[in-house]
């Protein structure tokens, strides 16, 4: 067995995200009947993005808590540990407890700021910059790399981070309101915090904030009274209002900002407040635009009980009574796929034809870099395996993560627990078709 | 001569009266909000409402109800209120929507106030008197469609709104904080560990077979009752989670105050967590109008025909439990007990018969109720009754003396109630009608009268 | 006055009652469209398991708590449908004026029949006024629609029995037979067009979406 201390990581990281190694056919990096047997309590396991690293908490011999990292535990050890995360780039961070203080620990050494209480570790998309939300005196602060905003507010509900982390966005309640008072919290106590800084007006509620993919614009829903909605881009509200609205995204021109809007009782995609398509929906929501930033899919129930997904307001004509997840664009932009579920079985749809083969549970679809092949985890009677374009492979795991292409997609970088040992594979292609 | 005179007069509507306290009461949601109104603000909210938000249901039972006060039997607050008639389910619906639909919505503030106390707090939308009216007229749905009138006017009894106010802005019913849901499931786990050494809430365990989903009053006061359930799973050996995000809240009183934006808001969050984290199905604690808002009527609004995920009321769980055997009864209660259908999980999804299962299953002296099954009567606190807050809470009791005689009949002296509303609505008439009694959960007596394997204590 | 109630009006009362008949119908189906949820939970067998026991005297609860009440309703609804139709005088009409006529019932039969619909009018009438519950809810319209059910079995009752000037009694029976019909698309006695389509979605909602029974 290969182990991988924790130090040599520490080294890894401090290097940045370490490169994929495509070449080693197999690695086994923890046998995890050994760690159980060795350890009275350990909770679930994370591994890492490049798999190289199978992380859990454990509960050593004195009761304290901390991480067996392929069957190494730290040195550091705390009374409750858990919430373990791999960001982007590869760090092992965990919510941790000592002396009645909690803080986030990033490879096992704790943010120098304690709290009454942390959670949520939110990561940029390249893993740079980690963010938490903590309480301290009964207030709720936002923590970045363990510094804390000098802002301190009654609550936090959401959070973002941008792409590059230049950008952290938090809904945050600036107004104190006191028991049930119906009327102070109609005229507003929740706004936007942005990098430590609050926009200036109030509503009455703020949903889901969003980043633009070039960290510079913020956009929010917010609704402005009983039964009155619109969205915020950057302080500024769209001209109309609407009976609801969902998330908003944005499309990479000019911060343009689309939102799927509620009138008269069905929905459609509306873009810096006016129709951006005219199909109207029972329901629509979680809008992608492709990575060309061309086309918009999103998920639509064309009527009652009936799901699909529509690109550029053209529904898949093939509907699906339980539910479809959100579109997945492959890189070329041409291609769509989607997790759909039908009579409580799982598949995957792709561009609007689905698999034969159907599931107990289906995992998020992975396009081949070329865009030719969409593999998905998928489980089946209690075991794990991988499904490529509907195929589904001989072989069965007892866990498993979410495969990864190569970058010439010949082959899948494969995580799995087989036998009680966790294994790292990089498997061909054609084996599993 | 009193045809005569009825038949002269042209109509038989009573002259508007002075209410007294066991039927209006001060509430700031009602009295200063309609101060804000206007009559065009008041009409083409109705319009709204009559024309564009409701169609062939409405139109139709409107048509059809023949006033024949068939009804008026099913009704608890009418039994229970010397059968004033005033009181009975289509006089609710005679004093509220037949004058807003043959005004055409030209009717006062004052109007529009007693129309918010009779949708909110004289009905609680238990929709019992459906099945006593001949033509299967859902009147719980008028007065829903009554209470959405009132939400879109603002006029909402204070403590419901602030209730639908705590959904929108924290997606729980108690303004429960982030921190405070996580550190509870934590705290609880730890004492489960007192009891059985093994006993888990696994945190966002993507893949788990079950989400285990509660309401805010649950760890917000009765915390206890997630640390049984973290017993009875780890002792069933089953393979869960629980959300350490939002959407751990299953409850929904949005639905009840008429805010259906907020109602779809939070079953969305509901059901997105569950597909989030991968699961089989969600597993509700022992709660009605829960079950009622994430199974039918938030999914209706939010376009889903069925949940998206297979939701299982905790009934419907033990009764799984103990007959597959994971579970098994050494202990079982021994003081006479009886049992509360609750409307939403009886007479909203036939469980009545695994409760009585259960009920044998876990207790020596169970002493069933009349009537029974669909035919039970409400408890008066669901339908967001109870959440109107103590204003109402004297006008409640009034409403419900008929539950009151029921339970004393059965000569028990615990009442199991599997549903969050009726365990507090039971509570306080127990209280007020000096019954001498107590309330428990299922998983009370679950966690007392199950085996704990030797291997698993602590 | 007689020629005119013998002739078109006839014409113009079926043509009013089956035209809004339709109409109504017509409009009920596209509202049901509009509201959303009542097709996708629509259930054929839970539809009709609803009906079976709301049109079977005393096959639901609260059919049973009221004997006296269900022995009337039902008496009043089967003699007010059966007996116009298979009524002698009637038939005798259809079949001189288009040549074919039903089976028809004996005359003190029908006689009986109809003062049994009178009975329960009056019996309704009484407990619009006696019964407080039902008082609360009543307005002069009940009672014209009372009326209006009650008049034609009356007039047909005096014309049968020749007890006023015949002529004068057959013209109002008419008169108030074609009043009655056009009324029933267009007033609450609609109810009888939607009867089994509410108790068919409630039966729906409660069997096949609740797994309850609504009887």
């Amino acid at each position: 067995m290969q182990d991988i201390k924790v130090a040599d990581s520490k080294v890894a990281v401090e290097d940045g995200p370490p490169e994929i190694d495509w070449g080693t056919s197999e690695k086994l990096l923890a046998d995890v009947g050994e760690i159980k047997e060795r350890f009275p309590v350990v909770h679930e396991p994370v591994v890492s993005p490049d798999g190289e690293r199978f992380a859990a908490p454990v509960k050593i011999d004195d009761g304290r808590f901390t991480m067996c990292v392929n069957g190494t535990v730290w040195d550091q050890t705390f009374e409750v540990l858990w919430y373990p995360r791999f960001s982007p780039d590869g760090r092992l961070t965990v919510l941790v407890r000592d002396d009645d203080e909690w803080t986030v620990a990033v490879e096992g050494r704790p943010w120098e700021e304690k709290f009454e209480y942390a959670w949520n570790t939110m990561f940029s998309k390249d893993g740079k910059v980690i963010a938490a939300q903590a309480k301290r005196d009964m207030k709720y602060r936002i923590v970045v790399d363990g510094d804390l905003w000098s802002h301190e507010f009654i609550s936090i509900r959401d959070l973002a981070v941008s792409a590059a982390g230049d950008k952290v966005a938090a809904i945050v309640q600036s107004v104190p309101l006191k028991e049930a008072d119906i009327f102070g919290f109609m005229e507003g106590t929740w706004t936007v915090a942005v990098n430590d800084k609050t926009w200036d007006r109030n509503f009455v509620n703020v949903y889901c904030p969003t980043i633009s993919p070039d960290d510079r614009h913020v956009a929010v829903e917010v609704r402005l009274d009983i039964c009155e909605y619109t969205i915020a881009r950057d302080n500024l509200l769209w001209n109309e209002k609407f009976g609801c609205v969902w998330e908003p995204s944005f499309l990479p021109d000019n911060g343009a900002v689309i939102a799927p809007v509620r009138t008269e009782g069905s929905w459609t995609l509306a873009r810096d407040g006016s129709p951006a398509w005219s199909g109207r929906y029972a329901q629509l929501w979680h809008q992608k635009i492709s990575p060309n930033g061309k086309r918009i899919a999103a998920v639509v129930a064309p009527a009652f009980g009936k799901w699909t997904i529509a690109v550029d307001d053209s529904a898949w004509e093939k509907t699906y009574d339980d539910a479809v997840l959100e579109p997945v664009f492959s890189p070329d932009s041409q291609r769509i796929a989607a997790v759909v579920k039908d009579r409580n079985r799982w598949t995957i749809a792709v561009d609007g034809v689905p698999w034969t083969e159907e599931f107990d549970m289906v995992w998020d679809p992975v396009f081949s870099p070329d865009s030719s092949r969409v593999a998905a985890k998928i489980e089946r009677n209690g075991r794990y395996s991988i499904a490529i374009d509907g195929k589904v492979w001989s072989r069965g795991f007892e866990a498993l993560w979410n495969p990864l292409f190569s970058p010439d997609g010949s082959s899948l970088l494969v995580k799995a627990v087989e036998d009680g040992k966790y294994y790292r594979r990089i498997v061909p292609a054609y084996e599993i078709l | 001569m009193g045809f005569i005179q009825t038949v002269l007069s042209g109509k038989s509507e009573r002259m508007p009266r002075k209410l007294g306290p066991e039927q209006m009461s001060p509430d700031r949601g009602l009295d200063d909000t309609i101060k804000r109104l206007t009559p065009e603000r008041i009409e083409s909210t109705i319009k709204r409402v009559m024309e564009k938000e409701t169609a062939g249901r409405l139109r139709v039972y409107l048509d059809t109800c023949v006033h024949c006060g068939l009804c008026s039997n099913a009704c608890h607050t009418y039994l229970s209120r010397d059968k004033d008639p005033e009181f009975s389910p289509v006089a609710k619906v005679k004093n509220t929507l037949w004058e807003m639909v043959k005004r055409k919505g030209k009717v006062d503030a004052e109007f529009i106030k007693n129309a918010a106390r009779i949708a909110f707090t004289e009905c609680g939308a238990c929709r019992r008197c459906s099945m006593y009216c001949p033509f299967g007229i859902d009147i719980a749905y008028l007065i829903l469609v009554v209470r959405r009138v009132c939400n879109l006017l603002g006029v909402v009894p204070a403590y419901l709104q602030d209730t639908t106010n705590s959904h929108a802005a924290t997606s729980n019913q108690m303004w429960v904080q982030r921190d405070e849901w996580i550190d509870t499931l934590q705290w609880q786990e730890e004492d489960a560990q007192g009891v059985i050494a093994k006993a888990r809430i696994p945190l966002e365990k993507e893949g788990a077979d079950i989400m285990y989903s509660v309401i805010a009053p649950e760890p917000k006061i009765l915390a206890q009752l997630i640390n049984y359930m973290a017993q009875i799973m780890t002792i069933a050996g089953l393979d869960w989670t629980m959300p350490a995000t939002d959407g751990w809240d299953n409850s929904n009183m949005a639905m009840y105050s008429g805010d259906f934006e907020t109602m779809g808001r939070v079953e969305r969050q509901h059901y997105e967590t569950a597909l989030r984290l991968k699961v089989k199905r969600i597993v509700m604690g022992e709660c009605g109008h829960a079950f009622r808002g994430a199974v039918y009527d938030g999914p209706k609004w939010l376009t889903w025909k069925n949940p998206p995920i297979p939701m299982v009321h905790a009934v419907d769980f033990y009764y799984d439990l103990i007959t597959s055997g994971r579970i098994k009864i050494v202990n079982k209660f021994k003081e006479p007990i009886t049992v509360q259908d609750p409307c939403n999980i009886v007479r909203g999804l036939g469980l009545g018969q695994k409760l009585r299962y259960i009920m044998n299953a876990l207790c020596e002296d169970f002493r069933d109720v009349s009537p029974r099954f669909e035919h039970n009567y409400c408890c008066m606190a669901g339908g967001g009754v109870i959440n109107c807050g103590p204003p109402w809470k004297k006008s409640r009791m009034l409403s419900i003396k008929v539950k009151a005689d029921q339970l004393a009949a059965t000569g028990a002296k615990v009442i199991v109630t599997p549903c969050h509303n009726c365990h507090s609505g039971i509570e306080d008439i127990i209280k007020y009608y000096k019954l001498g009694m107590h309330t428990k959960f299922i998983c009370e007596i679950l966690v007392d009268a199950m085996e704990i394997p030797q291997h698993l204590k602590a | 006055m007689y020629e005119f109630a013998t002739g078109p009006l006839v014409w113009v009362a079926f043509i009013l009652f089956f035209g809004g008949c339709g109409w109504r119908l017509f409009r009920m189906f596209s509202m049901a469209k509009k509201d959303k949820v009542v097709y996708p939970y629509m259930s054929l067998k839970h539809g009709l398991l609803s009906i079976a026991h709301w049109i079977v005297p005393f096959g639901s609860t609260n059919m049973r708590m009221r004997p006296v009440f269900t022995i009337v309703t039902f008496a009043f609804h089967l003699c007010l449908l059966l007996s116009p139709i298979f009524l002698m005088a009637h038939n005798v009409l259809l079949r001189r004026a288009w040549g074919f006529s039903f089976w028809t019932l004996p005359p003190v039969l029908a006689d009986v029949m109809t003062v049994v619909v009178i009975l329960a009018c009056a019996f309704f009438v009484a407990r619009r006024v006696r019964a407080p519950e039902v008082k609360y809810v009543t307005s002069w319209s009940d009672y014209v629609l009372v009326a209006l059910v009650a008049t034609p079995f009356l007039t047909g009752f005096l014309a049968y029995h020749q007890w006023l000037s015949y002529r004068t009694v057959v013209t109002l029976h008419i008169w108030a037979g074609a009043i009655m019909l056009v009324a029933i698309p267009f007033t609450r006695l609609s109810h009888m067009l939607f009867f089994v389509f509410t108790r068919a979605y409630m039966g729906s909602e409660c069997g096949a979406v609740r797994h309850a029974k609504d009887w």
